[in-house]
């Protein structure tokens, strides 16, 4: 059960009572529990704790049957993946071909803007995904696993190399696993600040010691030419964090829960304008956005009652939605076709005293500030992009920028972009995902926040260009961010 | 300013034998680094060098790319306010100036004592907690422009020792005793692991 927060105060005009109060953004809502079944104890990162709930019985469990009964347990499940592209991990297992040494590389660069279900689990519940790491590495038959945790998050490294270091003592990983002859080791690794990394090519080329920037596919699929050019699995913490429930409750259970197309349950993290943003664990493919808006047991609505402007469904990458998409269930075959994705599961919500033109330039900068520099397209275009929308929002933009800006982003994601129906103009919604000139989505990506904001909300854009020809006064971008703004020297 | 000290080559020497290739330790290496200087110093990057066998100019090149590695002294107490969309959306700019204010300086910049330096960065994962910012990677959440004040007040008159100077990420490392270490998998070493062959199926008979 929820305990009260400590402080209680209000802030913001929020509630913060429902909150667990040793995990801050955690909200333990009414539903089934795969992956957060520990978060309400304080102690739920240690090795007693974890012992005392069944922890690597999972583990147990799976050392008494084949390393191939416990894959076509997973490829049974549909376990799909929880990093963004949501492929059944099952399925990707099997891509690797019966080459050794192989390699398990878990991606925990969690940095997709408004994400952070990751963290939580690596901070609250370290053994789960070591136990998860073991039971992936003893299915594909290896001897390795390289833990990638993303660098700013010192918390969870901490907690990862604590659990480790029991989980070690204790015989749980490395030599002679629980007595038996199967050695495994995990390692911890840990990144430095690069968003691009979370790319799961990138995230090999950053853990063989480079600068993290994709590799091509094909060649490199990673299951095949991964890490040292050895086949490699890339599976995201949450994804792994799934296997001790399922190797102890079986694919039959863990198909009872979610839907038919998306079993289990899925951490979403909502932000913005609600009255409890939280990170939630809900079944996939049963509450639609509505429900996780207005209904009592997830946010209870839009902050100060307002009206809903448009809400990002997953991760500051997915092509907006807006009122129209709020029956939209909670699952990756119907969140696609309706023009974006769940991505990693981060949904923001803006009300409707949001700036439709601030928020995608806030986007945009993103991507400008985090492209790794490899494709021209991206490395061009985005900070083109971000300097366009810059000017838009100091007053001093163009009548042609509208389209110059939709121009650069043919460039970077040619065809007709995703985008959300928009009942009223009877405009049609476009299927994710995107087209791409670059090697990476991270390009394409920069061009949903500024598709989504001027085919919905042109007006503003429009409202905001003041100047009425192009030979007015222009100030070149960069130090035009604050124009109001007076810092004493 | 120096090369890794004795201790801190022992540590490197760990972290370097967990890794089938020695450049694979790099980034926690240079982290190492950070943590004894606060910056990662020329001379440290020419041992890294040497300690994982590429040229000083490799080192540089891994080192640049990443955000959190800083080639310049910073200040004590780094502080990094998240103006991402969903800080942004529940006031993280106007936090941002306020603490422009306070501190006197832009981001990127250092108050003249050394105590701080103010970055305005990307998500850093605690968006419902918004606005939310980290000092040297510790989290404070939902603060007003108050509750920045009183923090930079505590840091600056020594309330807050949990925090460690900049450098210093995770307060505990992997320690893998040498008894429980299951082995390093080369790429050069092939063939299926014994364990794992002999729990595969027999072959099935092709007819």
């Amino acid at each position: 059960m929820s305990t009260p927060s400590s402080s209680g105060r209000p802030i913001n005009g929020r509630h913060t009572n429902d909150y667990v109060a040793h995990v801050p953004g955690y909200v333990d809502n009414v539903g089934p529990k795969i992956v957060t079944s520990r978060f309400t104890y304080e102690d739920s990162h240690t090795l007693e704790r974890s012992l005392s709930t069944g922890g690597y019985d999972g583990l147990k469990k799976a050392l008494t049957q084949t390393p191939a009964a416990v894959a076509a347990e997973v490829k049974d499940a549909v376990l799909l993946g929880r990093g963004g592209a949501g492929f059944p991990a099952g399925i990707k297992w099997g891509f690797m071909p019966p080459v050794w040494p192989r390699y398990l590389v878990v991606n925990g660069d969690e940095s997709e803007p408004g994400t952070y279900k990751d963290r939580l689990l690596m901070e609250r519940d370290p053994h789960q995904l070591i136990e998860g790491c073991m039971i992936a590495c003893y299915a594909l038959g290896l001897n390795q696993c390289f833990l990638y945790v993303r660098g700013e998050m010192a918390q969870a490294q901490e907690n990862i190399a604590l659990a480790l270091n029991e989980a070690y003592a204790a015989g749980f990983v490395g030599k002679n696993v629980l007595g038996t002859d199967v050695s495994i080791d995990v390692v911890l690794h840990w990144g430095a600040g690069a968003y691009i990394v979370g790319e799961e090519t990138a995230l090999i080329e950053s853990l063989e010691g480079n600068r993290g920037m994709p590799r091509l596919k094909p060649p490199f699929f990673p299951a095949a030419k991964g890490l040292y050019m050895k086949p490699t699995i890339v599976n995201n913490v949450e994804t792994l964090a799934n296997l001790p429930w399922l190797m102890m409750n079986g694919a039959e259970e863990y198909k009872k829960i979610g839907s038919e197309k998306s079993p289990g349950t899925r951490m979403l993290a909502i932000s913005g304008h609600v009255k409890r943003p939280g990170v939630y664990e809900v079944e996939q493919g049963v509450p639609t956005f509505r429900d996780l808006f207005y209904d009592d047991n997830f946010c209870g609505g839009i902050t100060d009652d307002h009206e809903l402007k448009a809400f990002v469904p997953g991760g500051g990458s997915a092509p907006w939605f807006f009122g129209d998409q709020l029956d939209i269930k909670i699952e990756a075959s119907d969140v696609g076709p309706a023009g974006s994705m769940l991505g990693s599961g981060a949904i923001m919500v803006m009300d409707e005293t949001t700036d439709a033109v601030k928020a995608a330039l806030r986007l945009v900068r993103f991507y400008a500030r985090e492209s790794c520099g490899k494709c021209t397209p991206c490395r061009e275009g985005t900070s083109w992009e971000e300097k366009v929308l810059q000017r838009i929002d100091d007053g001093l933009g163009r009548p042609e920028d509208i389209d110059l800006l939709l121009d650069i982003g043919r460039n970077i994601s040619p065809g007709t972009y995703p985008v959300a129906s928009f009942g009223n103009e009877g405009l049609e919604a476009v299927p994710f995902p995107p087209k791409q000139t670059t090697i990476c989505p991270l390009g394409p990506s920069s061009v949903a926040p500024i598709t989504s904001a001027v085919r919905r909300f042109r007006d503003e854009f429009e409202a905001k260009i003041v100047s009425t020809s192009s030979t007015d006064e222009f100030r070149p971008g960069g130090e035009t961010s604050r124009p109001d703004h007076e810092v004493p020297a | 300013m120096s090369r890794l000290s004795p201790e801190n080559e022992a540590i490197a020497h760990d972290i370097i034998a967990r890794y089938p290739r020695k450049k694979s330790a790099l980034i926690p290496l240079l982290h190492l680094a950070q943590e004894q200087d606060g910056y990662v110093a020329d001379d440290a990057m020419e041992h890294l060098a040497e300690l994982v066998e590429i040229t000083p100019a490799e080192v540089m090149g891994t080192c640049s790319f990443y955000e959190m590695f800083v080639t310049h002294p910073v200040g004590k107490y780094k502080i990094d306010i998240c103006t991402n969309l969903s800080c942004q959306l529940l006031g993280a700019e106007d936090l941002l100036h306020h603490a422009e204010e306070k501190l006197g300086i832009r981001p990127g910049g250092t108050t003249s004592d050394g105590l701080f330096t103010l970055e305005d960065v990307e998500c850093i994962a605690a968006c419902t907690e918004a606005p939310c910012l980290q000092v040297n990677y510790r989290y404070e959440y939902r603060l007003d422009n108050g509750d920045f004040d009183t923090l930079i007040d505590d840091l600056a008159s020594g309330k807050r020792p949990e925090i460690p100077d900049h450098g210093t990420l995770a307060k505990v490392r992997q320690t893998i005793t040498p008894d429980r270490l299951g082995g390093v998998s080369a790429p050069e070493v092939t063939g299926t692991p014994a364990w794992f062959a002999s729990r595969q199926p027999a072959p099935e008979e092709v007819s």
